[in-house]
């Protein structure tokens, strides 16, 4: 490729040293799981030597515009960054050429800096736990980012209790930093100061806007805390071994069973995009699908302009008929995510099966479907299913037997050659009888049946675990553990 | 070929001076993609302005802005070129009496006389600066994105007939899209990637402020934070700018000055677009005795 060398020779001439460096980086982003090709790679290369080095943001847009063409990736391109270019020189430091950010571990705690000069890094070491909280105060309220950064440093250093060479998490840190601060009190006075400052009672519209304004600064204030540690991390441990630890799961590789709370949340914003996307490309799939026979209207018709020579035959288009799908989802706590990701990827594409029901079971089985009819936000009716189904029969564990058996009973007449069947759960049965007789009469009357199970392959059949003995009656047995699969098994399946 | 941009800086004055606030990050990549000559990939969400953006560069650089409307079942004949057909049928016709042999026909009929100059094939032979928009490429189909990568890399356009035809010039290219598929691999490669996301509260506030004239400091500060609160809510599809900006204009003419929950409540159809959001909106924003100071969501 042309291009290729014509970049290379000029990232050749260029600074030598300065390519390394984002060589290195490259390779941290690609060890973090974000997919960056060589060629990208030379054109960010490219894209440093047009901007000014000591302009910190453009330099960051510039690797960003180049490396990461994905916007999930974004956070993790933007912690790695910090992490990776931190330590790297002065222009590269964070806070330009205002302090060195390490210079304060150095001091100690006796050395008495100027107290109250807010607005720097190493000031505000003479403050009280009080004087702190209520300068933190001051500025949440006023939203004065200068000294909330300032805080924030001084919060971290004071409370983290940070030693060099001890082998603990960041999320340690931060969490002693936060419990020294009571943001939830703080969130509190905050809203109690904004209501005695107003000449009139707030309207609940205002109040809104003001624990929504706070919030945000809250927020923030949580990230300058967390960047702080960060910092001071990497100062104590080293770019490289930081870069390790700070590698998380994208969106779509985090495990459904062991996601936590912020990455539920990040999950649950992933979804919409992602059903939006596989509904489309369904729609796209169906119509573009093989060709069928001739279609001798349209090709005489297009035959005119070429003056009734047929030269270009049109063809009629398959419509291939759409399957009925029975969900049949375990909702218990251990697998509850994975049901609710499934049973909404399902209903957002529900245009392209011709019926869509759901059953929800734990120990008793409930018909769910009527909750999706007529519901434009599937979100809210997922959670209807989890807090109003009735399905808990004895003890509310698992039992896959008997809630089979319900199955059976009252809607095992509607399984028919036209419906698929998917059956969501770990198996985990809780040493119940498992009455799989039940899913080889499923298996026999439906079209196809699968069975997702959200756990690790390795761990099937161990313990409580029976997913084999149904799995032998099933058409195929999937391991869903994150979306992409998810996202995989449902594109197959249409 | 002569440089576009000064600095990064001169980016965001000369898109301020026809009205754009451009961020950090738009500022950056225009300046990058003029410097490298590559084309920009913006993606994000339906209304953050990335139409708008290649329209703003184009005045900006009073430059002429073409541009293609991606839709699915694009092809060749609409993106890049066409044989004029009638035109070459009238050609040999007239020459049906005449001496001329085959041979010469043939090179008479495809030269650039009966060529159809299609958005991109223009883009590239225009004499004169131009901008060139591929609006929401993620609607053609994979097999038609193959049709850009000579162009996008390259800035040449092979046509059987005719040979090769290089660009005049580089044009600024802008592929948006509303991210509805995964663009290929190849197609991101060869582009700047730059994210448009609904803009900060600070941000917001500007815009509409530059956007609606005789708005006051006061109630744009308004406006962009009840969109900010609306925006954290899960919603179908949450308020973009040109809404805010509608929503701002409806405040002005009725006359609103402090917006009050009824205010809110009634225009709220201007921001929103779906019911189910609109009622979620007026009940998030007016139930009273919703616990105010649950912990601050993480």
């Amino acid at each position: 490729m042309t291009d290729t060398a014509v970049s290379a020779d000029a990232a050749g001439s260029s600074n030598s040293a300065l390519f390394e460096l984002i060589e290195g980086f490259v390779m941290d982003l690609r060890a973090a799981g974000l997919p960056v090709s060589l060629s990208e790679n030379i054109d960010a290369a490219r894209a440093v030597e047009h901007v000014p080095l000591e302009d910190r943001t453009t330099f960051k847009y510039a690797l960003a515009a180049t490396l990461v063409k994905n916007n999930a990736h974004w956070r993790t391109f933007e912690t790695l960054f910090e992490v990776y270019f931190s330590l790297r020189g002065k222009e590269y430091s964070l806070d330009g050429d205002s302090d060195d950010p390490f210079g304060d571990m150095d001091f100690d705690e006796d050395q008495d800096g100027p107290p109250g000069s807010g607005g720097e890094g190493g000031g505000g070491d003479g403050l009280s736990p009080e004087e702190l909280a209520e300068l933190l105060f001051q500025a949440m309220m006023k939203g004065d980012d200068a000294l909330m950064r300032a805080l924030s440093k001084q919060a971290v250093k004071r409370y983290a209790g940070m030693e060099p060479g001890r082998p603990v998490g960041g999320t340690y840190y931060l969490y002693r930093t936060l419990r020294n601060l009571d943001l939830d009190g703080m969130m509190e006075r905050l809203m109690e100061q904004a209501r005695q400052d107003s000449p009139q009672p707030l309207t609940p519209l205002e109040e809104r806007l003001e624990k929504d304004e706070f919030e945000n600064r809250i927020e923030q204030l949580k990230k300058e805390i967390e960047a702080e540690i960060r910092r001071r991390l990497v100062a104590d441990r080293g770019a490289e071994a930081m870069a390790k630890t700070l590698r998380k799961p994208l969106p779509e590789d985090v495990d459904f069973m062991h996601a936590s709370r912020e990455e539920m949340a990040n999950l649950r914003r992933a979804i919409y995009p992602l059903t939006r996307k596989l509904a489309v490309r369904l729609a796209r799939k169906r119509r573009h699908g093989r060709k069928g026979p001739l279609d001798f209207r349209r090709t005489v018709r297009s035959s005119l302009s070429y003056g009734g020579v047929p030269a270009e035959p049109k063809f009629r288009y398959p419509k291939p008929s759409k399957p009925e799908i029975i969900v049949i989802a375990d909702i218990s706590g251990s697998v509850a995510a994975f049901a609710r990701f499934t049973l909404h990827l399902v209903y957002a594409i529900s245009s392209q099966f011709s019926k869509v029901r759901a059953f929800v079971f734990i120990d008793g089985l409930d018909e769910v479907t009527s909750y999706f009819e007529g519901v434009d936000d599937i979100a809210e009716a997922v959670h209807r299913v989890n807090t109003e189904a009735d399905v808990v029969w004895v003890d509310g564990h698992s039992d896959y037997g008997h809630a089979f058996e319900v199955f059976w009973d009252k809607f095992g007449h509607d399984v028919n050659s036209k419906s698929t069947v998917l059956i969501l759960g770990d198996a985990r049965n809780n040493y119940h009888a498992s009455q799989a007789w039940i899913i080889k009469e499923i298996e026999h009357r439906a079209r196809k049946t699968f069975w997702l199970n959200p756990e690790p392959k390795a761990y099937w059949n161990t313990g409580d675990s029976i997913v084999g003995e149904y799995g032998a009656h099933c058409d195929g047995v999937f391991e869903v553990r994150n979306l992409r699969q998810l996202e995989k098994f449902v594109d197959n399946l249409v | 070929m002569t440089q576009r941009f000064e600095s990064v800086d001169s980016v965001r004055e000369g898109l301020a001076k026809v009205e754009y606030l451009a961020d950090d990050a738009i500022a950056g990549v225009a300046f990058l993609a003029d410097r490298l000559g590559k084309p920009i990939l913006v993606e994000g969400p339906a209304g953050t302005g990335k139409t708008q953006l290649a329209k703003s560069l184009a005045e900006m650089l009073d430059a002429r802005l073409i541009r293609l409307q991606c839709y699915e079942g694009l092809d060749e004949s609409k993106a890049l070129y066409e044989w004029n057909y009638k035109k070459q049928l009238l050609r040999i016709q007239s020459e049906a009496g005449d001496e001329s042999t085959w041979d010469e026909i043939q090179e008479d009929i495809f030269s650039n006389e009966f060529l159809l100059e299609r958005p991109l094939l223009e883009a590239i032979r225009a004499k004169d600066p131009v901008v060139l928009l591929i609006d929401e490429v993620d609607r053609v189909e994979v097999e038609t994105e193959a049709l850009l990568l000579e162009l996008l890399s390259d800035y040449q356009v092979s046509i059987p007939e005719l040979g090769t035809l290089e660009a005049n010039q580089i044009p600024l290219v802008l592929l948006t899209s509303n991210n509805t598929r995964e663009l290929s691999e190849a197609l991101k490669r060869r582009c700047l990637f730059l994210h448009l996301d609904y803009p900060s509260m600070e941000r917001e506030k500007e815009i509409v402020l530059t956007k609606v004239p005789g708005l006051t400091e006061n109630l744009a500060d308004q406006v962009a934070r009840i969109v900010r609160s609306i925006r954290n809510l899960e919603l179908k599809k949450h308020p973009s700018v040109s809404e805010t900006i509608d929503w701002a204009r409806t405040l002005i003419l009725l006359g609103i000055e402090q917006i009050s929950e009824e205010d809110a409540a009634k225009t709220a159809n201007i921001l929103l677009k779906y019911r189910s959001d609109i009622e979620k909106v007026i009940k998030e924003f007016s139930s009273n005795s919703k616990a105010h100071f649950d912990a601050p969501a993480s």
